[in-house]
């Protein structure tokens, strides 16, 4: 039977599915680890105060307990700060502060869910009654719900390092003076809080293997979080195995580092014995890091036939309590990416970032990206409404034609490829955009439901490096073994990534075995985040089993003895130009590899793990429609239609794809309709369950009607730009425009998100005009 | 003081003794060793602790081990028969049900349910199935689609 040699673009089946459709997947609360203790965390119930006094006595007498730790005992013991602090590279961050928290309080609480008192028992329900006994003496002090509360004068300093709560500033200065422009609309705009709630809540567990741990957690970074325990428990990196195995979502949220990585191996070196953690849904949300929540003010500068030609952006960005990663990312994307898919000539960004006693806020699905495209894409709707364009017409005029790429944007950013103008020719014909604006006409001449069409051009960018690992080695049985430095939680590295080598060695992909997520296997790495791993890691895998197949050759050349250059390549099978029935295959290279007959300078034949470096990052791009239904008693929005456009570049597997875009999809919508994470002024923390917090179920969305274009990037060898957030950025404001132009009637311009039903509905009842009164477009 | 619980689990007969405090979902996964079920939350709304008792989809966290005293209990890790995976979980792997795979046993046994009461149910009639079952990764798209089509499979 012919081998399939071409297997990259293929929809294969999941490989991975198997273990997990029959329960048989271990995430890290389901390793099996005999003897091991079980930590519970008391925590604090207040935003901020000072913890006076610690009464643990009787807790520490109950059944089953085994220890009971405090600051005191564990902050003395750590030789680095937590979180590991070091200024972002690159950007012009002034005045960064990065104090360093600890892992558990000093003293000092300053976010509910704040770690106090790490308990240890035999079993979790056990350290769970010992932690709720545990007695701790707190003196309340003013707290800062969001950031404009912190920043203000007078304002009770979180840090006494940080007087008046200012984290950082930054600047991105106009490219150049703007030319005058007619026509200027500014806006204000509050991006609501999310919380990205991966199903499977943080979980940590370790034990000591000799004189080494290993060491499980949910993360997306199994190396980062092995790094910076490491640094922080004084122990040498080789000493820790870190494992990330089945995990159960990230969405950003898993790539940073938190206190209990630090907290469970410390555990475990005191007592000698396996330790787990695993979070409650309500400590989850209490400090699992939080995503978007920006204030922000766009201001656009256009011409009267709707030419934008300046762009200026003013944010105030909410850095929670701490960071949890090595410094503020989000607010820095947002600010370059502002331009989005349009040539706008100049641009200037600005932030400053505040501490608030609130979690952590870093970067959840898109980061940056999702603001960046929200605040543009709605204010081109709005400079369409004042100057009496169609939403598509204004995105025409402005949308960067494919002649242009390379693009050297405002904000000094080289989009790699694109064809902007074709996603949104093709989301406009597939949700027919012309017999929708008519039923629209119909419908606001006629009576019926209001109907709102909403569009959403968006670039983003993706593919950061510096670097990512993708090892290749053909084994003596002919089989292929991929050591990934990226891995998965949920998106199908195992079966993309076989495809990948597949491919390229004209190999089954069944019999490429791909391991990742785990310290010892894969000796370097960084991790699964900013849609990095195909474009990354995915390039690294291809770029490697290409110098495996070279390797071959040179092989196969003195196996056959011929001329290397003589060598020919196919079907997985190498031979001599011209006599293809004298022909050798991988598992005669494997065994002539390992033999004493190879040459000498094939000693480390059939391998290579050479890091991909990206030259660049890349830059994904579509066009999302939407149609949407507004209960005219209710005010509750339907999606009638949803289309979404997304070109990847080269797709590597599109069943992988889509789901990616499903996912993205019912997030980015969910941030326009239903998710908002709330805090009091002074940072009590109000959705701390699912009770309050609304994720969405299943018939709360839509479904999903997906068309693709393809434009590969030149910027690594497979063509693959990235996935993973695209959608998420593209359906906020696609939803958003849609009910917003669902409330024309009403003299609505914008509202903020998340557009729940009341607010619509006020909107509706609240305004002046008059749906009754149509109007034309 | 603590209680003795009979029940079968993925056919097999247990007999085990329990704090009367103890959920059906910790003694599935910390006395049995079936982790197959998942946590998910505290609220009893994320479904990713989904079994079947005597055939009924029920969520173990909202349920004391003594609660299922007597009674007849699936876990994922029971579904598959012996010619293999069950036409739903077959189903999932076809249509890309999953990614992380943390709410799928969940989902997979809920739709054992759904099937069951109408093997024709419709995408609607599917999703509003599925109320008590979230999931972040797949938009809930193709857990829909897999359910459908493993319905149509049964009826064929
Ligand atoms: S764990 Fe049972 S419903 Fe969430
Ligand atoms: S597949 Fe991840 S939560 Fe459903």
């Amino acid at each position: 039977m012919a081998i399939r040699t071409q297997t990259i673009g293929d929809p294969v089946r999941r490989r991975e599915d198997p273990r997990l459709v029959t329960g048989q997947a271990l995430y890290t609360a389901d390793i099996p680890l005999s003897g091991a203790l079980h930590l519970a965390l008391v925590r604090s119930p207040y935003p901020h105060a000072d913890v006076v006094g610690i009464e643990a006595d009787d807790a520490a007498a109950m059944p089953g307990v085994r220890g009971v730790f405090t600051g005191a005992d564990i902050l003395p013991t750590l030789k680095a700060p937590f979180p590991v602090a070091s200024s972002p590279s690159g950007g012009a961050f002034e005045g960064l502060q990065l104090p360093g928290s600890g892992p558990i309080a000093d003293r000092r609480v300053r976010m509910v869910g704040d770690p106090v008192v790490a308990v240890v028992a035999e079993t979790p329900q056990q350290a769970a009654d010992a932690a709720a006994a545990v007695w701790v003496d707190y003196r309340d002090r003013p707290g800062a719900g969001d950031c404009r509360a912190a920043l203000a004068d007078g304002a009770e300093a979180i840090y006494d390092a940080v007087p008046g709560n200012r984290a950082f500033r930054w600047d991105l200065p106009a490219n150049r003076e703007p030319d005058p422009a007619p026509v200027v609309v500014a806006q204000d705009f509050r991006i609501q809080r999310l919380i990205p709630m991966a199903m499977e809540p943080r979980t940590v567990a370790a034990r000591p293997d000799g004189d080494r741990i290993t060491l499980w957690t949910s993360t997306q970074s199994a190396h980062r979080v092995r790094s910076s325990v490491a640094k922080i428990l004084g122990v040498a990196r080789e000493r820790i195995r870190c494992v990330a195995p089945e995990v159960g979502g990230g969405f950003g949220a898993k790539a940073n580092l938190y206190p209990e990585e630090v907290l469970v191996p410390w555990l475990t070196l005191r007592f000698g014995a396996p330790v787990r953690w695993a979070a409650t849904r309500t400590e989850d949300f209490q400090t699992t890091s939080h995503g978007r929540n920006l204030f922000a003010r766009l201001e656009v500068r256009a011409d009267e036939s709707g030419r934008v030609r300046h762009a200026d952006l003013a944010m105030q960005f909410d850095c929670g309590a701490w960071f949890s990663r090595p410094g503020p990312t989000t607010p820095s994307l947002t600010g370059t990416m502002i331009v989005g898919p349009y040539d706008i000539a100049t641009a200037a960004a600005r932030a400053e970032g505040a501490f608030t006693t609130t979690a952590p806020n870093e970067p959840y699905r898109g980061s940056g990206r999702p603001e960046a495209t929200y605040l543009i894409e709605r204010m081109l709707d709005i400079l369409a409404g004042r100057l009496g364009l169609d939403p598509v017409e204004i995105r025409r005029r402005n949308l960067i034609p494919g002649h242009r790429f390379p693009y050297r944007t405002a904000t000094g950013l080289t989009y790699d490829s694109g064809e902007y103008e074709r996603a949104l020719d093709l989301a406009l014909e597939a949700g027919d955009y012309a017999g929708l604006r008519v039923e629209q006409a119909r419908r606001r001449a006629g009576g019926g439901k209001p109907l709102g069409i909403g569009v959403a051009c968006y670039v983003e960018i993706c593919g950061f490096g510096p670097w990512e690992a993708g090892g290749v080695t053909v084994e003596p049985d002919g089989s292929v073994t991929v050591r990934s430095g990226t891995s998965p939680h949920g998106q199908g590295h195992e079966t993309a990534w076989a495809q990948i080598a597949g491919e390229q060695l004209g190999v089954d992909p069944a019999r490429v075995s791909v391991l990742h997520g785990d310290t010892d296997e894969c000796p370097r790495g960084i991790g699964t985040f900013g849609s990095r791993s195909a474009p990354v890691g995915g390039a690294a895998v291809f770029t490697n089993a290409e110098t495996v197949r070279e390797q071959a050759k040179r092989l196969a050349a003195s196996l056959l003895e011929a001329a290397p250059e003589d060598i020919r390549f196919a079907e997985g099978r190498f031979f001599v130009a011209g006599s293809r029935a004298r022909a050798v295959g991988w598992t005669e290279l494997a065994a002539y590899a390992a033999s004493e007959e190879s040459p000498d300078d094939a000693g480390d034949a059939l391998t290579s793990d050479t890091d991909f470096r990206p030259p660049s990052e890349t830059f994904p791009f579509g066009a999302h429609l939407c149609a949407v239904e507004i209960e005219p008693e209710t005010g509750e929005p339907r999606i009638l239609r949803y289309i979404s456009v997304d070109d990847c570049g080269r797709v590597i597997n599109p069943l992988l794809a889509e789901g990616q875009v499903h996912g993205g999809l019912a997030q980015g919508i969910s941030q326009a309709l239903f998710e908002n994470a709330a805090y009091d002024a002074d940072g009590t923390f109000l959705t701390g369950s699912l009770l309050e917090y609304a994720i969405p179920r299943a018939d709360m969305l839509p479904a999903y009607e997906l068309r693709r274009t393809v434009t590969p990037t030149p910027i690594n060898p497979l063509g693959a730009k990235g996935i993973g957030e695209a959608a998420t950025i593209g359906s906020t404001p696609a939803v958003v425009n849609a009910v917003v132009d669902a409330l024309r009637p009403w003299g609505v311009e914008h509202l903020d998100t998340p557009l729940t039903p009341e607010k619509i509905w006020r909107a509706m009842n609240e305004s002046q005009a008059q749906g009754e009164e149509s109007e034309s477009d | 003081m603590n209680h003795r619980v009979c029940l079968k689990v993925n056919g097999e007969a247990r007999d085990v003794e329990v704090e009367p405090r103890l959920l059906l979902c910790h003694l599935l996964r910390d006395e049995l060793g079936l982790t197959g079920a998942n946590i998910g939350c505290d609220t009893s709304q994320c479904g990713s602790c989904t079994v079947l008792m005597d055939g009924k989809a029920v969520k173990s966290c909202t349920l004391l081990a003594v609660q299922a005293d007597g009674c007849d209990v699936t876990t994922i890790e029971g579904l598959a028969g012996e010619n293999g995976l069950h036409p739903i979980q077959q189903a999932f792997w076809d249509n890309h049900g999953l990614q992380c795979g943390f709410c799928t046993p969940g989902m997979i046994l809920t739709a054992v349910e759904i099937l069951d009461r109408n093997p024709c149910a419709s995408d609607a009639e599917v999703r509003h199935g599925l109320e008590g079952n979230l999931c972040r990764c797949t938009g809930y798209e193709n857990i829909v689609k897999s359910i459908v089509a493993a319905g149509a499979r049964e009826s064929a």
